[in-house]
């Protein structure tokens, strides 16, 4: 069974214009122990189907889908008393902004502390103890100073690895890092998501990452979803995906990679004729 | 042959000074540690660095926002130090600058036609008929149409707002444009479309560019010469062949390590590598 599955998911948001479709009838599902990378650009839809499997869409959203299990739990019935529980302690969620996600108004030591006096039976000094622990596995120097410090006392690579500690708290069976390493200079990058495969490697679990960078795909992902204007495009194991795209928009995406240009000029989206082949 | 240097930076220090409370102690901050480099006429410069190793104060004195605290900065061969002199009209346009945002640096309560006019009002004598005519000329130069004259920015995707922000900044004619990193903001195939305006439009105009960016993929494939730029001092500089063929400094290489990679061999590397 997979740990994740997703069927003919649309979503829909109301807007002053009327009713916009951000996500089309898109599934797919995440095994764990993989990491799959869902690519896409701005509007493609792909941090939606995310949120919508977090129940974080705004109240202006709409969703439907033929499945949405996680572990086998209908994660659209569910009541959310029951969400709760799984929300944060077997999914969780990392997001693109560490200095904006984390609260300025409360040391990073209270944040992780939440999380487990939520989901765990611990005892203050057990968290405490486990505080120091997370900080130490992802990284993080001088680790039980840094539960008294600030977001705002923290540069964003170490912003990022407390949002990362948080995440994997009460060791999650899935994890969505939505753009986790976007804000971030190449160097914290390769940190990052060193940390981030080393851990889901560790401990077995799913990973689902958002990205709109092909050479971040390159570096991680096992399967590949490619989404475009909030329909599903294409999906494959990576190697094959870069080898031998096979969609339109795929195509179009490789060849805008600045490293992959020949000649004097770019090909862009628009250079490719995507039809309805493309939208199909 | 000296002709053609556009740009010479010769030592430049930029310190930036800070107390804790008034009665403090002063924290003397060095982001620029003694930086020379010199740009020629039509040639690309890229900037590579991560955050805090000095790129934006480096714009900041080139466009000339901020005096250097020491060192020599000639424009054209003109020593230029703006702490002592008053810049002139003539000078305030031949250096511009485009920057990363495109939704931050543009005024959301001006019309496009006023944000590509407003740089020739204040610089220029032009007639407000000729300063329309040059503003629209510029919206085509930069592939939008005249249709957008009146539109306000938050009616623009990301791209075209670059596209915007770089018809501002050659509304004057410069002769060096600053680039400070004007498509990490964007989508893959944008960041094409705006690559691909900015080669054609330093072939029609012989631009110079000063190219300040974090991504290498993108610096190899648009930069004549590579500087690259650690805790304020330059710790490799040459052409793009010598920086990428084969990197001196020991940054260099982290970054180069660092950088993900999107061809094949790495793909099966990696995958042969996990199993």
């Amino acid at each position: 069974m997979a740990l994740l599955e997703i069927e003919n998911l649309t979503v829909e948001f109301d807007t002053v214009d009327g009713r916009f479709r951000a996500l089309d009838g898109v599934s797919y599902s995440v095994d764990a122990g993989e990491v799959l990378a869902v690519v896409g650009e701005s509007g493609s839809g792909k941090s939606v189907a995310m949120l919508a499997v977090m129940g974080l869409l705004a109240n202006n959203g709409h969703l439907w889908a033929d499945k949405l299990e996680f572990e086998g739990y209908d994660l659209l019935t569910m009541s959310a008393k029951k969400r709760r529980e799984i929300i944060g302690k077997d999914i969780s969620m990392i997001f693109q902004e560490p200095i904006a996600s984390l609260n300025p108004c409360f040391t990073v030591g209270a944040q992780i502390d939440e999380t487990l006096k939520e989901h765990t039976t611990m005892s203050r000094g057990e968290r405490k103890t486990r505080a120091i622990e997370l900080l130490d596995s992802v990284g993080m120097p001088e680790s039980a100073k840094a539960l008294k410090k600030y977001p705002h006392q923290m540069s964003g690579g170490q912003c990022q690895r407390v949002m990362i500690a948080m995440a994997i708290a009460c060791k999650p069976k899935l994890l969505i890092a939505d753009e986790p390493t976007t804000a971030l200079d190449v160097t914290i990058q390769k940190q990052i998501l060193d940390l981030l495969l080393d851990l889901q490697k560790e401990s077995g679990m799913g990973l689902i990452m958002i990205t709109h960078d092909m050479a971040v795909v390159a570096e991680t992902a096992d399967r590949v979803v490619v989404q475009y204007k909030g329909k599903k495009m294409e999906e494959s194991d990576v190697l094959s995906l870069f080898e031998s795209p096979k969609n339109p928009y795929t195509k179009a995406l490789l060849s805008a990679l600045p490293e992959n240009a020949t000649g004097d000029r770019l090909p862009t989206v628009s250079d490719f004729h995507l039809g309805d082949e493309g939208a199909a | 042959m000296a002709d053609d240097i556009i740009l010479e930076a010769r030592n430049l220090v930029r310190e930036y000074r800070t107390k804790e409370g008034i009665f403090g102690k002063e924290h003397v901050n060095r982001a620029l540690k003694g930086i020379s480099f010199s740009l020629e006429r039509g040639k690309t410069l890229a900037v590579v660095g991560e955050s805090g190793c000095g790129k934006s104060t480096l714009a900041r004195i080139l466009t000339l926002i901020d005096p250097a605290t020491a060192g020599e900065l000639l424009i054209e061969g003109n020593p230029i130090d703006i702490s002592k002199e008053k810049l002139s009209k003539d000078m305030r346009s031949k250096v511009q600058i485009v920057f990363q945002n495109p939704y931050g640096s543009l005024n959301p309560r001006q019309r496009v036609g006023d944000v590509l006019t407003e740089p020739l009002m204040i610089n220029t004598t032009m007639s407000p008929a000729e300063r329309r005519d040059k503003a629209m000329e510029m919206l085509v130069k930069v592939g939008l149409g005249p249709e957008h004259f009146n539109r306000y920015p938050h009616m623009f995707s990301g791209g075209q707002r670059q596209r915007i922000a770089i018809g501002r900044a050659l509304v004057l004619n410069p002769s060096l444009l600053i680039l400070d990193e004007p498509v990490s903001a964007l989508d893959l195939s944008v960041q094409a479309q705006i690559l691909n305006l900015l080669a054609d439009l330093q072939d029609e105009f012989n631009l110079t560019y000063l190219f300040i960016s974090h991504d290498l993929s993108v610096v190899r494939y648009i930069a004549d010469k590579v500087m690259v730029m650690y805790y304020g001092e330059v710790v490799e500089y040459g052409t793009r062949d010598e920086v990428f063929g084969n990197p001196q400094h020991e940054y260099t290489q982290t970054l180069f390590n660092a950088t993900p990679q999107a061809d094949i061999a790495h793909i099966k590397a990696r995958l042969a590598a996990s199993h």
